[in-house]
């Protein structure tokens, strides 16, 4: 091919003599980083030793073995099988799947509420933007730990089961929790939630793919359709299969409480309220901000080619102002998740509930919060990669 | 019913037409007429209200007094007179306002399909040939960013042009341009009117108000001083305030 003249020449100018080594600028960034390391690890292993030394002499136990140890506590909530004969290992994780469960509803909401009220904020319509400003300055300004408790209160003030607030034969609000109808729960649901990630997943490497192929050949490929048609297509084609099941299971008073339907406890939701309307203030200001970081001509543009205000705002203002949005958006994730903490004090167990309980038992303070420090350091850094990966996907092709 | 207004043949009509910008008065009683087919050079000083005077015209901008009609419609706070009359205008940016996150066909294809609800098929049709018509239909499936300034204009021309408009309105399209670019925008312009296009243009370029225009317009603090064909407007003008500015425009 003619590629040929533009080459870059495949080795690097390699430093030759001694002299070349000690003056290269490469070695010396190395050299210096390499050396900033060994004394990180040093200074670690010298305090992790001194911990350990201090903790043999006062007999206390040390290393991580008693996360094989039976709990010998019960947990309100569970995703996982776990009884109080299971390890504090399978504690943990059920404390780990509940931070995740909250944390990933609570980005969800925050987000769709959070570009809601951003959106509203600059709408032009004044009572909009004043009940949006209102919105945000409370959200933001109210500690995210008072607005936990204040959901637990409202949510345990609700009437005992036996006189629930009544939403049809569909849902029964009570102190005890939130009851809903839902599809009657069979194994056909687990297959269809794995074709759902396998459908997400296939479609974003056929968009990216699309985009390598229109970039190589200029030809341009919709993703569009196929894109919906397989996320949304596999689960219902999984559903076909099995025989379509329609049975929905309606919650239903028994004893106490209800049977059937799906249940949310008043812990999980004053948490996820909580930590998810104090979240979407602060995304609404950087969808605020993002929308207004977009230059008026553009607006201009599009208002002269006659199109309507809410189609500029879906094809021209918010593509653009993703780029400006989705950088401080991912410290908003981040920080959400490591709100989910609070739990302890609406009596979620989430992650660090269930440490702290683990803590008190075993009285390996140090090792319980190194394992939670590990997993929420863990979370958050993939939230940011996985940001970091959409942000290089809204990003603007300049020359 | 939309209300009309008999305007004779003229396709924008403009009469008493006063804007202000909070206490600064920026337009003065401009009246103004355009007929079919016509090709109307603005020029005058910086900050006379030239861009102002045709942002009105498609409420890029509000008037406060006067009327505006196109079409025989009045332009009026009606969004539907509003988006009818929009439909109908074109317009080109001095700094190009292309969509940057679209390639140049999605530039082009946007208005057709969300406004004129034509087949993305169709709309892709249209865009190659009004691409071809500017001379770029290789840089299709190029981002904006990746053109040059000329090759820019040309693209934002023919995104108006998708829209199929009657009238095109234009706010110094080559101001922005190096001077090797301001030929190709130019032609391209000129070949829009020669195709018969109803054009408003603001620009400096002289030599393309002497060849292109029917009638050119000299604007100074917000009042039009003269109107007339190129020959008299150049040949002979009747005020002190065109001879002035001409001076100074022509020296360069
Ligand atoms: N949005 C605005 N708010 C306040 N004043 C404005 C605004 N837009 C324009 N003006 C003022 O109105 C006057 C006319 O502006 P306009 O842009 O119409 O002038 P122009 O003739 O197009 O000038 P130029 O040749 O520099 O483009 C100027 O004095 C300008 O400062
Ligand atoms: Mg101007």
């Amino acid at each position: 091919m003619q590629d040929h003249y533009h080459a870059a020449p495949t080795g690097r100018n390699k430093p030759r003599s001694l002299h070349d080594l000690l003056y290269s600028k490469a070695i010396r960034t190395t050299f210096y980083q390499v050396l900033m390391a060994v004394a990180i690890c040093a200074l670690g292993l010298f305090l992790y030793n001194n911990v350990v030394d201090n903790l043999t002499r006062q007999n206390i136990a040390t290393g991580f073995s008693f996360l094989g140890q039976v709990s010998n506590f019960e947990i309100g909530e569970k995703l996982i099988p776990y009884t109080p004969r299971s390890t504090y290992l399978n504690a943990l994780m059920v404390g780990l799947v509940n931070t995740l469960v909250v944390s990933a509803a609570g980005i969800i909401i925050a987000t769709v509420v959070g570009f809601m009220v951003g959106i509203a904020r600059v709408s032009g319509n004044w009572m909009l933007e004043r009940l949006a400003l209102t919105y945000v300055e409370i959200v933001r300004n109210v500690p995210v730990i008072l607005q936990a408790i204040f959901w637990i209160v409202v949510l345990r003030n609700l009437p005992p089961p036996k006189n629930a607030f009544v939403l049809g034969e569909f849902g029964f609000l009570t102190n005890r929790g939130l009851y809903f109808a839902a599809p009657a729960s069979t194994p056909v649901h687990f297959w269809m939630w794995l074709a759902l990630a396998f459908g997400i997943v296939a479609c974003i490497i056929g968009t990216v793919a699309a985009r390598r192929y229109r970039e190589v050949t200029g030809r341009y490929v919709d993703m569009l359709l196929p894109g919906l048609a397989l996320i949304l297509g596999l689960p219902f084609l999984v559903w076909l299969v099995a025989g379509a099941p329609t049975e929905i299971s309606y919650p239903v008073p028994k004893g106490f409480n209800y049977v059937g339907g799906v249940s949310i406890s008043p812990e999980f939701t004053a948490l996820l309220i909580g930590i998810s309307m104090y979240a979407s203030g602060f995304i609404a200001e950087i969808v605020r901000s993002g929308i207004q970081a977009t230059p008026k001509g553009q607006v201009e543009a599009a208002r002269a080619i006659a199109l309507k205000p809410r189609f500029i705002m879906r094809y021209v203002i918010l593509p653009q102002a993703m780029r400006v949005i989705v950088p401080p958006l991912t410290s908003q994730y981040v920080s959400l998740i490591k709100n989910s903490s609070i739990a302890v004090v609406v009596g979620y167990p989430d992650l660090v509930n269930i440490g702290n309980t683990m803590m008190n038992q075993t009285g390996q303070a140090v090792e319980a919060i190194a394992v939670m420090m590990i997993v929420y350091l863990g979370i958050s850094l993939t939230a940011s990669l996985v940001m970091n990966l959409f942000n290089r996907f809204v990003a603007i092709k300049e020359r | 019913m939309l209300d009309t207004h008999d305007t004779n043949d003229a396709v924008i009509k403009i009469s008493s037409l006063c804007k202000w910008f909070g206490q600064f008065k920026v337009l003065t009683d401009v009246d103004l007429e355009v007929r079919k087919g016509e090709r109307v050079v603005i020029c005058g000083p910086s900050g006379s209200g030239k861009s102002t005077l045709i942002r009105c015209i498609n409420r890029l901008e509000e008037h406060q007094s006067g009327h505006i009609w196109v079409n025989g419609l009045e332009m009026t706070d009606n969004i539907k007179n509003i988006e009818a009359i929009r439909r109908n205008i074109g317009m080109v940016f001095q700094s190009f306002n292309l969509f940057p996150h679209l390639t140049v066909l999605e530039n082009l294809t946007l208005g057709p399909t969300l406004v004129r609800q034509m087949k993305k098929k169709d709309a892709d049709a249209l865009a190659m040939q009004f691409l071809e018509k500017v001379c770029i239909p290789e840089q299709a499936h190029k981002y904006p960013l990746q053109l040059s300034g000329g090759q820019q204009q040309r693209v934002a021309i023919a995104r108006s042009l998708c829209m199929e408009p009657e009238i095109m309105l234009f706010d110094e399209p080559t101001s922005a341009l190096d001077p090797e670019m301001i030929k190709e925008v130019l032609d391209t312009m000129i070949e829009l009117a020669d195709s018969g296009m109803t054009m408003i243009v603001v620009t400096h370029e002289m030599g393309f108000a002497r060849t292109v225009a029917n009638n050119v317009v000299l604007m100074a603090d917000g009042q039009i001083v003269e109107t007339g064909p190129p020959e008299s407007f150049f040949g002979n003008p009747q005020h002190e305030r065109t001879r002035t500015f001409l001076d100074q425009i022509l020296k360069h």
